[in-house]
């Protein structure tokens, strides 16, 4: 079975839960930017938390299916239609061979995913299907989807119906005002107390430069302790020996607009990075939107494990586990 | 001969653990780039992989630092910090610093036309607007010539320091003393477009781009065979599609337009293998007389 792609939407990616492994030779974990949703779209189709699905930014493909298939659309609201008519978000969708499947556009967000029982079905590369478009490596032929484009769709298994649907309060939430916890670290001593200040206690801006590498933010300057710089570190007060970069790592070029990393992080560089966005709230960054009013807020390593044990919780009550 | 330099002791216990969220130990074992620095961080990485400790799903060493990625449902962080501390004292302790390596050939045709065209792309807002990457670098560090840079460039071997940026992107540094390392201040503001396989440099360090993309290093030339090889066709691949390793030792060879194109042939039938071959690396010795353990090194591979 396999989706025929029509029209590949402003950039539709292959992905699962990632690959881990390979960070150390530049190859980033990769995988749905909002693993929650995809996980959740998942749980929907039929499929365990490890199917990998369609990850649609801005803009949804259109597409039909050879077969007849059950799909569940989760992340972003957005308007689903089979054969031009309207369907629901989070709730099973039975396709006959032949329909098509279109979607209107974003009412807030960035990412939709689209699950299909038994999973999208490209080779595993390094131990995932996730699609590392910079490396052309993984996914569908290691890009984005073209029109034309025959997307195979492993066989489903047996006994999954999949949920009836989702609970509200396991939905993903979509706000203009975010607050993001970060534990504090790294390179935090190089910039002076204002500089650390202005970081926590601003409202930033995320500015239009946001994908699947980190997104940037405007907002005031921030200040770094001058000095005299170590041998290979070059010239700026940010800049460091080229060191690797913490996915989350938060870094500052120059004292200007904060950069977060995300899940396909560049592995390192010369920047010095401040702090680290927790494991819980990179999915509330990767549904943040251009415009998103985003303050950083420091806490403690245990506060970071605790938030990250209700996440867990949170799966298994999503699992019945 | 001491097994010890005075750089490794002055680094010894200095580590500083720092914590980035909570899925990331980093580990800067100085602030400055040194070999020393660089083969701690690649022992202890090196050691904390052997350990093979449950919970840890990256091990990256970098130029003077080390990145780990773990669970911390499975692994606490207070005791991956106590068994990183553990084997910090244990690399200061060794009494013979060496690592077990290669060295391998790099065939770059210097000054070609494709990096030339894309740096003429990207004048407006260089340090040198009228001139080229290779006129800055010369100017930069004083020389008469791009030819007497380029000479310098491939005068010496390299050693890769870290991997990464994008997928097999090898940084490197020239194994010479601090006052002959090349120095070359990055583009003001970075380039949109990278050729593949250009060779560039930006602060103390060389790199050779794996992919085609945004890039912030001066450019000075072509590899002439890949790096990174996803579809794993020629042999230097079989193993893994990324060719270069952290303590890896390159030595850059200029060639002319006719050989590029020659190893452009043997990379599209598959006959192209690199000139390699094993070293065992020992820290004392290199940074004692540089200049004869090159020379040393750079003789193993007339004897394969």
């Amino acid at each position: 079975m396999s989706f025929e792609i029509l029209e590949p939407g402003l950039s539709t990616t292959v992905q699962d839960r990632g690959r881990l492994g390979y960070y150390n030779v530049g190859i980033p974990q990769g995988g749905s930017m909002d693993q929650w949703s995809a996980e959740l779209a998942n749980a929907v189709a039929g499929n365990t938390a490890a199917e990998a699905v369609l990850e649609c930014t801005y803009l949804g493909p259109r597409f039909r299916t050879t077969e007849a298939a059950v799909i569940a659309v989760g992340g972003a609201p957005v308007d689903v239609k089979v054969n031009g008519e309207n369907r629901e978000q989070w709730t099973r969708l039975e396709l006959a061979a032949g329909d098509e499947v279109s979607f209107g556009f974003l009412q807030g967000g960035t990412r939709f995913y689209i699950a299909v029982r038994g999973g999208i079905d490209v080779p595993l590369v390094l131990g995932s299907r996730s699609t590392y478009t910079l490396g052309s490596l993984g996914g569908f032929k290691g890009r984005k989807l073209e029109a034309g484009d025959v997307v195979p769709v492993g066989p489903s298994a047996a006994g999954n119906k999949g949920l009836g649907g989702i609970d509200p309060a396991l939905r993903p939430t979509y706000t203009r005002e975010l607050d993001i916890r970060v534990v504090c670290g790294l390179y935090d001593h190089r910039l002076t107390e204002a500089g650390m200040n202005t970081l926590l206690s601003s409202t930033w801006t995320l500015t239009p430069v946001a994908d699947r590498t980190g997104l940037r933010y405007s907002g005031p300057a921030i200040e770094w302790k001058p000095r005299q710089q170590p041998f290979g570190a070059g010239s700026d007060p940010s800049n460091i020996v080229d060191a690797g970069y913490a996915v989350g790592s938060i870094q500052i070029p120059g004292g200007n607009e904060p950069i977060a990393l995300h899940r396909d992080a560049v592995s390192g560089g010369g920047y010095a990075m401040v702090a680290t966005v927790i494991s819980a709230d990179m999915d509330l960054l990767a549904r943040s939107a251009p415009g998103t009013q985003t303050r950083f807020r420091a806490v403690t390593m245990k506060d970071a494990l605790r938030a990250r044990a209700d996440l867990k919780a949170l799966r298994h009550r999503l699992w019945g586990n | 001969m001491s097994a010890h330099s005075a750089e490794s002791e002055r680094l010894k216990g200095k580590a500083r653990y720092t914590w980035g969220g909570d899925e990331f130990l980093f580990i800067e074992i100085d602030e400055a780039m040194s070999l020393a620095a660089n083969f701690k961080a690649n022992s202890m990485a090196g050691m904390l992989s052997a350990r093979a400790l449950s919970g840890i799903s990256d091990v990256c060493p970098a130029n003077a630092s080390l990145l780990i990625r773990f669970n911390p449902d499975v692994l606490d962080p207070e005791e991956l910090e106590a068994v990183a501390r553990a084997i910090e004292v244990e690399v200061d302790a060794a009494e013979h610093q060496t690592l077990e390596t290669r060295i391998v050939e790099v065939p770059v045709w210097y000054d070609d036309p494709f990096t030339r065209e894309t740096g003429a792309r990207f004048r407006s807002g260089h340090q040198s607007p009228d001139g080229t990457d290779l006129d800055f670098a010369a100017e930069s560090n004083g020389l008469a010539s791009a030819a007497e840079f380029i000479s310098r460039h491939h005068g010496s071997p390299w050693l890769v320091s870290m991997v990464g940026f994008v997928a097999g992107l090898p940084f490197m540094f020239q194994m010479v003393p601090r006052e002959q390392q090349l120095e070359v201040p990055k583009y003001l503001s970075p380039r949109t477009d990278t050729p593949p396989l250009t060779v560039g440099h930006g602060g103390c360090f060389a790199c050779i781009y794996s992919v085609r993309g945004a890039g912030g290093y001066q450019m000075f030339g072509l590899a002439a065979a890949p790096i990174f090889d996803p579809a794993q066709r020629l042999e230097d691949f079989t193993d893994f599609m990324i060719f270069f390793k952290p303590g890896d030792i390159v030595t850059f060879r200029p060639i002319d337009q006719d050989e590029y194109e020659r190893i452009q042939r043997q990379v599209e039938d598959g006959t192209f293998v690199y000139r390699q071959a094993p070293v065992t690396f020992d820290l004392a010795e290199a940074l004692e007389d540089p200049q004869r353990y090159n020379q040393e090194i750079l003789e193993r591979l007339n004897v394969v």
